[in-house]
C-alpha cells in the first residue's frame, strides 16, 4: 500500500487554511476565550484520519479543529460555532474547546486526558454495536501524565478494545517543558501496559499514514489496542496570544512588563543568597530560550514537508482549492454573524 | 498603603508567608512561569513544577501537610479539581475527624474560578457550593485586593484545609491569558474596585468566616461574593433611582458563612437576595435560605444564580451569569415593584 499523498496534502491544507482563518477571526475579536490551534499537527491528524471509516469514532482534546475538518464536519457550522452563533455546530453553546458532532461520533473536551477514557467507551460501544469499527483518542504528551489516561491504557488492554491512542508530542504543556516533569519514556510506558506502541515523526505525513495503518488495522481486526507517539511542532504557541511567544514577538513591551517585578523579586527581602536567586532566574531564561530556539530555529512545518513530495503545480492547485473552500465558508459565516 | 492589582496582592501575601515560614511551599502546573517572582526568591524546591497529574499532586499536598509542610497547591482552574476530588473529599477533610482530632491538614488549594470572558462552562465554573459541601473545609472567595491578600494569609495560617478561589475577571493575568490574549478587539466587564486597590503592608490577615458590609441600606439585603459582590453594588446604585435602598454584604467566604451578619442584615431589611455566580441548586443560595429558616426568620427571599451550564457565546453567557439587569429585576420584585 502506498499513501495518496495528494489526498493527504489536500486534507492538511484544508486544516491549515481553516485555522489561519480562525486566527484571523480571533484577532478581530470575533472568537472569544482561549483559542488553541492544531497548527503543526496536521500530518498527524491527516495520517490517522486517512484510515478511518464511516462510524469510526474520535475523542479529541483542546486542539480539535484539524481532525474535525479532516473528518468533513461542515466548515461554516464550525466557524459559526466559534463565533457563538445559534446556527453553529453546537448552537454557539460549546465553542472551540467543546465541539461535538454526533453524526460523526466526534467529541472534544478541554479537560486534559479525558479523551482517552472517552475513546475506550466509544470502542466498547463499537465492539458491541458496530463490529469492525474503531475509536481513536487524540491527546498531547502532557496529558500522558494524567491518571485517567494511564488507567485507560490498562482498560483498553484488559478489555482488548478496538482503540488507538494518538499522542501528539509537541514537547510542551503550556509553559512547561514536558520532559522536565515526566519520568521515563512514553513509548516504553505505553508498552509496559501491554499496548502495541509505535513511534513516528509526526511532521512526515506519509510516515504517520504508514504507522497509523498498522495500529488502526490491528484494532479493527480485534487484535488489540495501539499507541502512536507522534512528534510535532507547536507552531502557534499554546494558544493564540501566548504570552511566552509574545516575549519574542514584542520583546520591548514584554521586557518592560515582566522585567521590573522580576528584578524586584531578585532584590526583595530577606536578602539572602543572591547567587541562588540568579540561578533561579536562569530557570525562566532557559525555558524561554528553549522555546525560542525550537520555534525560530528548529521548527519543521509538516505542510512544507508534505508539499515537497508534490509537484509545484499540484501543490498550488490543492492550496487554491483549500483557500477557496475556507473563504466561501467564512464569507457565509460572517454574513450570518453580521446579519444578526 | 501601596496599590496593587488583585493578582499582585495574592502573590504578595503568599511571598510574605513563604519568607516568614519555610514550611510554606507552592506547587502546581506552570508555576515556574505563573509564580516566577516567587520562583526567583525561593527556588524550585519551594516553587514546584507539577505534571498534569492533579489527582496525585493534590493528594500529595495532603500528605505533605500531614507531615509538617504548609503547601499551597494550585489547581489552575477550579473546574479541573474534578479529576482530583478524592484528595479533598475523602482524604483532606477526613483526617481530623478520623484521627479523633489528633491529626490535621493545613492545606491550601488555590484555583482560578468564574466566567465573563467566553470560555464556556468547563473552564468558567465557580463550584464553591460543591466544595463547601464537604464538612471540615473552608472556601474563600475574595472580591478585592486587600481581602485577597488578607484571606490568603489566613488560609496559609489556618490548620485545616482551605480552598482559595481567585476570580478570573479580577485577576488581570488570568483574564489576559484566557480572555484577551493581548488583543485590543475584545472587552470585559471588569469591576475596577475589585481588580485594583490598596493593600496593607505588611499584609493583615482577614479572619475566615467574617463577612463585610459593603453598602448600607434599609429595604433589602443583597448577599454576594467575588465578582457577584460587585454586580450587587452596581445594581444597588441603579436601585437607588428606583427608590430602593439596598444593603450589600460581601460574604467573603462561601463556607463558613457569617451567620451573625447574615441574620442581622436580613432581619433589619426583611428582604434577602442572594447573588451567586455558582449554580442555583444545592449550593450557597440554598444554604443562606436554610440558615434564615433555621433561625425562624421570616423574610422575603430570592436568588440570582447560574441556572445552567455556562454557554460559550458571550451574549448567552452574559445572561446565565448574574448581571445588573437580573439583580435589579429580582430586587424590584422582592420589594413589590416591577422593572
Ligand atoms: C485536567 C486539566 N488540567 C489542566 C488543564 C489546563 N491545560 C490545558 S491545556 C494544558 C496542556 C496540555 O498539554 P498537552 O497535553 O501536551 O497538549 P498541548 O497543549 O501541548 O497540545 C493544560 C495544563 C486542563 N485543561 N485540564
Ligand atoms: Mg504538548
Amino acid at each position: 500500500m502506498v499513501p495518496d499523498v495528494q489526498e493527504l496534502y489536500r486534507q492538511m491544507a484544508r486544516m491549515r487554511r481553516f485555522e489561519e482563518k480562525l486566527a484571523e477571526l480571533w484577532n478581530r475579536g470575533l472568537i472569544s476565550g482561549e483559542m488553541h490551534l492544531g497548527v503543526g499537527e496536521e500530518a498527524v491528524a491527516a495520517g490517522v484520519l486517512a484510515h478511518l471509516e464511516e462510524d469510526d469514532a474520535m475523542a479529541l482534546d483542546h486542539r480539535s479543529t484539524p481532525p474535525l475538518v479532516g473528518r468533513g464536519v461542515n466548515m461554516e457550522s464550525l466557524l459559526l460555532e466559534m463565533m457563538g452563533h445559534p446556527d453553529g455546530l453546537c448552537g454557539g453553546r460549546g465553542g472551540h474547546m467543546h465541539l461535538f458532532s454526533k453524526e460523526r461520533l466526534a467529541a472534544s473536551s478541554g479537560i486534559v486526558g479525558s479523551s482517552a477514557p472517552l475513546a475506550c467507551g466509544f470502542a466498547l460501544a463499537a465492539r458491541q454495536l458496530r463490529p469492525g469499527k474503531v475509536a481513536v483518542a487524540f491527546f498531547g504528551e502532557g496529558a500522558a501524565n494524567q491518571g485517567m489516561l494511564l488507567e485507560s491504557f490498562n482498560l483498553a488492554v484488559a478489555w482488548n478494545l478496538p482503540v488507538v491512542f494518538v499522542c501528539k508530542d509537541n514537547r510542551w504543556a503550556i509553559t512547561t517543558r514536558s520532559r522536565s516533569v515526566t519520568g521515563g519514556c512514553l513509548l516504553r510506558r505505553a508498552r509496559s501496559f501491554g499496548l502495541r506502541a509505535f513511534r513516528v515523526d509526526g511532521t512526515r505525513v506519509e510516515r504517520v499514514w504508514a504507522t497509523a495503518g498498522k495500529a488502526v488495522g490491528r484494532a479493527r481486526a480485534g487484535r488489540g489496542p495501539g499507541f502512536i507517539l507522534a512528534s510535532c511542532p507547536r507552531m502557534e504557541g499554546h494558544f493564540l496570544g501566548d504570552p511566552m511567544l509574545r516575549v519574542f514577538r514584542e520583546p520591548v513591551r514584554q521586557t518592560l512588563e515582566i522585567g521590573p517585578p522580576l528584578a524586584r523579586a531578585l532584590l526583595s527581602r530577606p536578602l539572602a543568597a543572591l547567587p541562588a536567586r540568579a540561578l533561579h532566574m536562569g530557570i525562566i531564561g532557559k525555558a524561554l530560550a528553549t522555546l525560542g530556539v525550537e520555534k525560530y530555529v528548529l521548527e519543521r512545518d509538516p505542510l512544507r514537508r508534505a508539499a515537497a513530495l508534490l509537484s509545484e503545480e499540484t501543490r498550488r492547485r490543492i492550496e487554491d482549492e483549500a483557500s477557496r473552500e475556507v473563504e466561501e465558508a467564512a464569507r457565509a459565516a460572517l454574513a450570518a454573524v453580521e446579519g444578526r | 498603603m501601596p496599590e496593587m492589582t488583585f493578582a499582585q496582592a495574592i502573590d504578595y501575601a503568599l511571598g510574605e508567608a513563604m519568607a516568614a515560614d519555610e514550611r510554606v511551599i507552592t506547587l502546581g502546573e506552570d508555576v515556574a512561569m505563573l509564580r516566577r517572582e516567587l520562583l526567583v526568591r525561593f527556588g524550585p524546591s519551594r516553587v514546584l513544577q507539577a505534571p498534569i497529574s492533579e489527582a496525585a499532586f493534590l493528594a500529595a499536598g495532603v500528605g505533605a501537610a500531614m507531615a509538617g509542610l504548609r503547601p499551597v497547591v494550585e489547581i489552575m482552574m477550579v473546574d479541573f479539581i474534578a479529576v482530583a476530588l478524592d484528595a479533598l473529599l475523602n482524604q483532606a477533610t477526613k483526617v481530623r475527624a478520623f484521627s479523633g482530632g489528633k491529626w490535621n491538614v493545613p492545606l491550601v488549594v488555590r484555583a482560578a474560578c468564574g466566567g465573563g470572558y467566553g470560555d464556556a462552562g468547563q473552564h468558567e465554573q465557580c463550584l464553591w457550593g460543591l466544595l463547601s459541601g464537604m464538612p471540615g473545609i473552608s472556601v474563600l472567595v475574595p472580591s478585592n485586593p486587600a481581602d485577597a491578600a488578607g484571606l490568603m494569609l489566613s488560609a496559609i495560617q489556618c490548620d485545616e484545609p482551605v480552598v482559595f478561589l481567585e476570580h478570573k475577571l479580577l485577576s488581570d493575568y488570568w483574564l489576559d491569558y484566557l480572555g484577551r490574549g493581548g488583543r485590543e478587539t475584545v472587552s470585559f466587564d471588569v469591576p475596577e474596585a475589585g481588580a485594583r486597590g490598596e493593600v496593607p503592608k505588611p499584609p493583615a490577615p482577614v479572619p475566615i468566616g467574617k463577612a463585610k458590609k459593603a453598602r448600607e441600606g434599609r429595604d433589602i439585603a443583597m448577599f454576594g461574593l467575588g465578582v457577584s459582590l460587585h454586580r450587587c453594588l452596581e445594581a444597588a446604585q441603579e436601585l437607588e433611582k428606583d427608590g430602593i435602598s439596598a444593603e450589600v454584604v460581601d460574604l467573603r467566604s462561601a463556607c463558613p458563612l457569617d451567620r451573625e451578619m447574615i441574620l442581622s442584615s436580613a432581619s433589619r431589611t426583611g428582604r434577602v437576595l442572594v447573588v451567586d455566580e455558582d449554580y442555583a441548586g444545592y449550593g450557597l443560595s440554598g444554604e443562606v435560605a436554610a440558615l434564615l429558616s433555621e433561625e425562624g426568620l421570616k423574610v422575603d427571599f430570592a436568588r440570582v444564580c447560574a441556572e445552567e451550564v455556562v454557554p460559550y457565546a458571550r451574549s448567552l453567557e452574559d445572561e446565565v451569569l448574574p448581571n445588573r439587569r437580573r439583580i435589579r429585576e429580582a430586587a424590584l420584585r422582592l420589594c413589590g415593584g416591577s422593572a
